[in-house]
């Protein structure tokens, strides 16, 4: 009791039973434990800001952007809007090409983008799909000026007016004072930055009007493409160009489609109900017969189903292609057996990789254990041995191999000397598996002694001592003792070197030929030959894929508290 | 001649030489033979070739010259796994990837023991060290006392008649130690092993050993139990290097049977045991242990000879008073007195005569 009491009595400032625990001062003690640590926080921060903004900005964010290249397919629906509209209710399965609509759709999208010069990336995407329809693109480009050109002709010749800019002009703009229909145009915008990845924000003197883009729809869509184009673009005037052809044959459909003049009394509708008139008695426009005529192959079930298949925005076809698979009519489908290449490819990768991790341990194990049991001077001196290649450049290492091991090389050369080898059969040591695993054992070997190393001078020649006072032999204790507890350096190691080799690039490049090149070649083929990056990305994420599996494994299976590096 | 003078011997080293370079020799002509069940400490400072010795014996280290036997055989050249030698390593070298009872289990595993009879010693060598509840602990999961008793388990669990030691004490804190020391004698002594221990803590050397060997330079110094190492040594070094002593130096000035005088340097004259001394004239250092010295000189007998001397210091240490004291011109020597109600306490300044029995200062070699 006494006790007790002297306890309440005692006027402690930092401890009582119910609140918070105070400071000095009062505050809490948290929030003043807080504030003094925030000035080491922001130092901190301060110190590794520089490197963190430098990988961030250099690194992770392309890197990210490359991932994002794997799945991202927004050019299909960019370059022909319309087209995938229509394709939608299209059945591929059916046989047949599709209907009237989805070609006239496509007159509309592919004339837009040929102008802005973007059929040919479109058609090189799609081409990765289906091989042929980048000619089929470029080709219609250049001639689909021509569809329709009987009635734009009639049109003219019924009044000369249809050639004249300002009349354009002053038809779609509806006058100054009529009401606008700055939505549209804003649509158009929109699109065609979708299209060119330009900004296509600014005042560009022109706006539709709202009475003639109800009337024409259509028309006025395609006069505000044109318009924002020739501005934006062309850097010209509105009112002094010309409209395309594509905004004429916009007019006739619109007129054939039975649109109602009875009502209008706007600027020109005298010349558009002339122009009624004079459509009437004409036949429709046959869009999927221009387009036949242009080329054939639109008329192919093939090509269309492709445009389908990569339609929507996002796609998994990159990573199908990855893997050798394709999208076929019932879904992901394999590749025909002669387009197959990725799977072996990847298999190659993995196989050697282990092989060359292989022959790393091998060969590191011996050196390290040397260089960790002799004396300091002559451990810094081999030491000095193991790193010289790292002050040779990676290209003479890998050349200086070619030089070994090529036919007419150094090794050949030698065991022809000593008549171990018939001059006629020399070995083929280079441009294979041989001489990437060589090469690449060679240049990755210190990788392996270094962890190895450093984890192996940590070992107190005691343990081995004790094993063998305790009656073990020199092999036992060596395996029993000793070799146990390297194996964190030959973890270390080979997650090092393993993960070196899967995406080594240069030496496969120079030495492997073409049996002995792994994933990471095919990459950088896609990357700067085939401009395929979709592809490349996909390749390179299953590729991280792997490694990260790979090292989730090794976790699970070694526990990577057991890799160190010294 | 040696061979039958030391039959009964069960180590020993015969005119034994070691060299690391080629240049110096770090164990110079050792002579050692022990008989079995003996505890046999080497003590010495660093460098003065025990541990050499004790790797020699372990086959870890190969003697460039002369002969070590073991239980009669020349074992120069057997590996050190075909020994049969205990040892247990300064940080005790246990396998830190196996558990206690692996680390035990591994000398039987080695030598093809089944596996019933193989657990049924990793037990008792476990209860022997009272860790029987261990035997699933890994080693990074014990203390440092705990380790040391695992690492004596494991050099004692197959049976050896010979065990080494390598000053499995050092890292241990004092209270542990002093306990250990216990516990390693005691169990030496039941199991009737013959045992080799290292150590540069003199304590040690004294409380554990049946005999202690001291090194210095390459050589035995002096090879006696301890109360004859402390009360006896051979010479300069060894009364230096084990416990507190007194020294001056002087001049043989007569010899006569037990008892000789020496004039010291400052001209005055004291009585002291030749030890090793041959001749009158000769130079000495005189050495004294601070507990034989007596400050009450009408205890000593008529003719005994006596130094004046001025107290330059007195510390109170508890059970005994040190007092540092001015003598033939040297402020060095040290006196222990008991703290007994009768114990006069010196002040500083103050003079003193001081004294003592012949046979406790013992005139040895000029160093």
């Amino acid at each position: 009791m006494p006790q007790k009491e002297f306890i309440n009595g005692d006027k402690m400032s930092d401890t009582t039973d119910t609140g918070p625990v105070l400071a000095a001062d009062g505050r809490p003690l948290k929030r003043s434990l807080n504030r003094a640590l925030r000035r080491q926080k922001l130092r901190a921060l301060g110190l590794i800001a520089p490197l963190l903004i430098f990988v961030l900005v250099t690194f992770i964010a392309p890197i990210a952007d490359m991932l994002f290249r794997s799945v991202e397919n927004q050019i299909v629906s960019n370059t022909l809007p319309g087209t995938v509209q229509q394709l939608e209710t299209w059945d591929a399965t059916s046989g047949e090409a599709p209907g009237e609509a989805v070609y006239e759709a496509l007159y509309y999208d592919l004339f837009l983008a040929s102008e802005a010069k973007e059929h040919t990336r479109l058609g090189t995407r799609l081409n990765y799909e289906e091989t042929g329809i980048s000619s089929l693109f470029r080709s219609s480009g250049r001639k689909v000026d021509d569809v329709g050109e009987d009635y734009i002709d009639a049109l003219e010749d019924l009044n000369e007016a249809w050639e004249d800019e300002a009349f354009w002009y002053s038809l779609m703009s509806g006058g100054e004072d009529a009401a606008k229909n700055s939505g549209l145009l804003d649509e158009e915008r929109e699109r065609l930055s979708g299209l060119t990845g330009d900004d296509y924000s600014a005042d560009i003197g022109f706006v539709p009007g709202q009475d003639i883009s109800q009337l024409l729809p259509n028309t006025a869509r395609a006069y505000s493409s044109f318009a924002l184009f020739t501005v934006i673009e062309d850097e010209d005037v509105v009112a002094e160009e010309e409209p395309w052809e594509a905004v004429k044959i916009a007019l006739v459909q619109d007129i054939k489609r039975g649109a109602d003049m009875s009502g209008y009394e706007g600027f020109g509708a005298e010349e558009l109900r002339a122009a009624q008139d004079m459509l009437q008695g004409q036949p429709d426009i046959a869009f999927k017969e221009a387009f036949l005529d242009i080329d054939e192959d639109w008329g192919a079930t093939d090509n269309w189903r492709t445009m389908q298949v990569y339609s929507p925005p996002f796609t998994a076809g990159y990573f199908l292609n990855a893997i050798d698979m394709q999208n076929g009519l019932d879904g992901p489908e394999a590749r025909p057996e002669n387009q197959q290449i990725y799977i072996m490819l990847f298999k190659r990768t993995l196989f050697m990789s282990l092989v060359i991790m292989g022959s790393c341990i091998l060969l590191a194990y011996p050196v390290s254990y040397l260089l960790s049991n002799l004396p300091m001077r002559s451990a810094n001196l081999l030491m000095i041995l193991v790193l010289l290649p790292f002050w040779t450049s990676l290209l003479v290492r890998t050349s200086a191999w070619k030089v070994m091991l090529q036919q007419q090389g150094v090794i050949n050369d030698t065991l022809v000397w000593l008549g171990l080898v018939d001059d006629a059969s020399r070995l083929v040591m280079i441009n294979n598996q041989f001489g990437t695993i060589v090469a690449m054992t060679h240049i990755l070997l210190p990788f392996m002694i270094l962890p190895m190393y450093s984890v192996m001078s940590t070992i107190p020649p005691s343990y081995v001592r004790a094993a063998r006072s305790l009656g073990a032999t020199n092999w036992t204790s060596f395996w029993r003792v000793y070799f146990p507890q390297s194996v964190p350096g030959i973890g270390a190691g080979s997650i090092l070197v393993f993960i070196l080799a899967i995406g080594y690039y240069i030496t496969p490049e120079i030495v492997g030929g073409t049996t002995g090149t792994f994933i990471s070649n095919r990459i950088a083929y896609h990357i700067s030959s085939s401009l395929n990056w979709g592809l490349a990305a996909a390749l390179g994420s299953i590729l991280l894929a792997a490694v990260l599996i790979l090292y989730w494994a090794y976790d699970k299976i070694v526990g990577i508290d057991n890799v160190k590096l010294g | 001649m040696a061979d039958s003078a030391n039959r009964d011997a069960f180590v020993e080293f015969e005119r034994v030489q070691k060299s690391y370079d080629g240049e110096t020799l770090v164990v110079k002509d050792l002579n050692l033979s022990m008989p079995k069940g003996e505890f046999l400490t080497m003590l010495g400072p660093s460098g003065s070739g025990k541990t050499t010795c004790l790797m020699m014996l372990a086959g870890f280290e190969t003697a460039t010259h002369g002969k070590i036997m073991l239980d009669g055989v020349s074992i120069n050249n057997i590996p050190p796994h075909k020994r049969g030698i205990g040892m247990v390593f300064q940080n005790y070298a246990l396998f830190p990837h196996m558990t206690v009872a692996e680390n035990l289990s591994f000398p039987l595993e080695v030598r093809k023991i089944g596996k019933s009879d193989r657990e049924a010693k990793v037990k008792r060598a476990l209860d022997m060290v009272q860790m029987g509840d261990f035997g699933g602990r890994r080693p990074a999961q014990l203390s440092g006392g705990q380790q040391q008793r695992i690492a004596l388990a494991r050099a004692l669990v197959f049976e050896p008649e010979l065990v080494l030691m390598d000053e499995p004490l050092g890292a241990l804190d004092k209270q542990l130690r002093e306990h250990m020391q216990f516990e390693i004698t005691n169990l030496a002594h039941e199991l009737g092993i013959t045992t080799v221990y290292v150590t540069h803590d003199q304590t040690e050397a004294l409380t554990m050993s049946d005999r202690v060997a001291v090194f210095d330079d390459g050589r035995i110094q002096q090879l006696a139990p301890p109360d004859e190492l402390y009360e006896s040594p051979d010479n300069s070094f060894v009364a230096q290097f084990i416990g507190e002593n007194n020294t001056l130096e002087g001049t043989i000035k007569e010899i006569k049977g037990e008892t000789c005088i020496v004039e010291l340097d400052d001209g005055e004259i004291i009585d002291a045991k030749p030890v090793n001394i041959s001749k009158v004239g000769e130079r000495t250092t005189i050495s004294i242990r601070p507990e034989r010295v007596e400050v009450n000189t009408a205890k000593l007998g008529e003719d005994a000879h006596t130094l004046k001397a001025e107290v330059a210091e007195f510390i109170y240490m508890g059970d005994v008073f040190r007092t540092r004291l001015k003598v033939a011109g040297k402020d060095d020597f040290i006196i222990k007195t008991r703290n007994s109600a009768d114990q006069e306490r010196l002040k500083p300044g103050q003079q003193v005569e001081i004294g003592w029995l012949p046979q406790d200062c013992r005139a040895l070699d000029a160093v």
